[in-house]
């Protein structure tokens, strides 16, 4: 095991972003509030979710895991496919790295970055409410796992992608819809049937409700179910980035 | 003696397109090898699969003994390359980037880095972003990156493609000092002269397979022609003997050049000849055949 090259390159790829502070950190925690102002002040006096929890404190936890989960695939996808098409990947597939050395820091520095803006986004959200703490570990566990999905789905779509337009494509044809329709704005007991049991089989769902769970300790479905759905999540999306990065698709050939 | 690289019955196959197909040969441990062939040849996908950018279909590579597939870390850790583009990281000043490099490595001295800094005149350019850089500059990094780690076998892809005479002077210096120092530099070049002026030993490699092996001095041997170029009196020669007129290579501002069968052809029955005409010459010098004559008679074509 490369131990230290392993350290440089997570360094690296976190050093990358915090670089660009304003637009990796900053912009996303801007662009939540901006969703606070407009949800939450128009739907705050018309709509309870759960009995007791006022609209504004349910949609912060949603707004959270989903600013969490979509820095950490915009992380790994930009700096990896910006490394692919200017060249500068080779830099890192010269030196003694193995595929799971290259997975755990493109992962790690994306699940960096999604809590980063969560934490940033959680704090800007203290302006509109306070929210309780029912177990901090279950907020943890859920973000890191929601952002190591994204964060491998992210080194996924770079390396399968050959043009920019195809990780925007992967970005707003598949990302955007799933965590929109994840619960993030409603509850999906609310939705119509065919739409409620559709959105079972979306595993972003599954983040955002056990990510709440957090907050609340209320949720849709167990808590233990999410967990469980969630991890498997991880475990194949992870397999499958690291048979990518195996046998070199797309980056060594 | 262990080979600095050992290529047995490799082969690569890009779709229907067999771009290396057979090659097999060494690189010996501290020589100054030339790798040579036309554009296409297979040259970068050889290094490609030496470096582990590329797998080949089948067959082997070895880095100082180490497998580049069962043995890679060990096989990278001996190998620097430098790349034919210049390409670099925009997010990162020079300083920078050479620490993230070495630390790839697992390498975490700086002393190395302020010293190659210095050597390749980079120290004040240290705190530079690099898309700030012009392209003799960048290239200096490329090759700084490549040592950061002290590899035993340097590859140098083109690295004085593009770049201006003074630089390429410093690089020539600089290279040939990594040579006395004991490393094995394997160098890919467009420029023959180069080639001839600081390798050892040659490969020439076309459409895959090796045409060629040997020392510069046994491959320079091989060409059978050499060059009489002889300053004439007057630019008329159109009375010159029929058996001469097919040796004529060229004739450019009343110099005469004629190409002459080493074994076959006497120089001194062709002067004869010539003043038996009244074609008279105020010089005349002898070329030997250069590299690029080999090069063009193995390959059938104009460049590397």
């Amino acid at each position: 095991m490369n131990w230290y090259g392993l350290y440089t390159l997570f360094g690296k790829e976190v050093w990358r972003f915090v670089k660009v502070g304003v637009q990796t950190i900053l912009t996303p925690v801007i662009t939540v509030l901006l969703y606070l102002l407009v949800f939450g002040s128009v739907l705050e006096e018309h709509v309870q979710v759960y009995p007791g929890i006022s609209y504004i404190a349910f949609l912060v936890p949603g707004l959270i895991m989903m600013s969490v989960i979509q820095n950490a695939f915009s992380n790994s996808s930009s700096s990896l496919f910006q490394s692919k098409m200017t060249g500068s990947i080779v830099f890192m597939l010269l030196p003694p790295l193995s595929s799971g050395e290259f997975y755990l820091a493109f992962v790690g520095a994306s699940v960096v970055r999604g809590l980063l803006v969560g934490l940033g986004v959680w704090v800007a959200a203290l302006l509109f409410v306070t929210l309780p703490i029912y177990s901090f570990s279950i907020l943890l566990i859920f973000a890191i796992l929601g952002s190591g999905v994204l964060g491998a789905l992210g080194v996924i779509a770079s390396v399968w992608a050959d043009k920019w337009d195809h990780i925007s494509a992967f970005q707003n044809f598949a990302i955007l819809p799933l965590t929109f329709l994840s619960g993030v704005f409603y509850r999906i007991e609310n939705l119509p049937e065919f739409w409620e049991q559709l959105s079972y089989y979306n595993p972003f769902f599954y983040m955002i409700d056990g990510f709440r769970y957090g907050f609340f300790g209320i949720s849709e479905v167990d808590v233990s179910i999410s967990l469980m759905i969630v991890s498997v999540f991880f475990v194949v999306v992870s397999l499958i980035c690291l048979w990518l990065l195996h046998i070199g698709y797309k980056i060594r050939n | 003696m262990l080979a600095a690289v050992n290529i047995s019955q490799l082969h690569k196959q890009f779709g229907n397109l067999h771009a290396v197909s057979g090659l097999d040969f060494e690189i010996p441990k501290g020589s100054f090898f030339g790798l040579l062939g036309p554009n296409g040849a297979g040259k970068s996908t050889l290094i490609n699969i030496m470096a582990g950018l590329v797998r080949a279909s089948s067959g082997s590579v070895s880095i100082m003994g180490y497998d580049v597939r069962h043995n890679w870390r060990q096989a990278r850790q001996s190998l620097g390359v430098v790349p034919q583009e210049l390409v670099v990281d925009p997010f990162f000043t020079v300083s920078e980037m050479l620490r993230l490099q070495a630390g790839y490595f697992g390498c975490k001295s700086s002393a190395w880095i302020e010293e190659l800094l210095d050597i390749l005149n980079l120290t004040d350019k240290a705190n530079t972003n690099l898309h700030e850089l012009s392209g003799g500059m960048k290239r200096r990094v490329l090759i700084a990156q490549a040592l950061v780690h002290k590899p035993d076998v340097v590859v140098l892809d083109e690295p004085t493609a593009g770049v201006d005479v003074e630089l390429r002077q410093v690089l020539w210096k600089f290279i040939k000092q990594l040579h006395q120092n004991g490393h094995t530099i394997v160098l890919t070049t467009h420029y023959l002269e180069e080639a001839e002026a600081l390798c050892d030993k040659l490969a020439i490699i076309d459409n895959g397979k090796l045409v060629a092996l040997d020392t510069k001095t046994a491959l320079l041997a091989r060409a059978s022609d050499r060059f009489l170029c002889l300053n004439l009196n007057n630019s008329d020669i159109s009375h010159l003997p029929h058996l001469i007129k097919s040796k004529v290579e060229s004739f450019i501002d009343n110099q005469l050049v004629l190409r002459l069968d080493k074994a076959q052809d006497e120089i001194g029955s062709i002067l004869e000849s010539l003043l038996a005409v009244n074609i008279r010459f105020s010089d005349l010098h002898i070329k030997e055949a250069s590299l690029e004559d080999v090069f063009i008679s193995l390959t059938g074509k104009e460049k590397a």
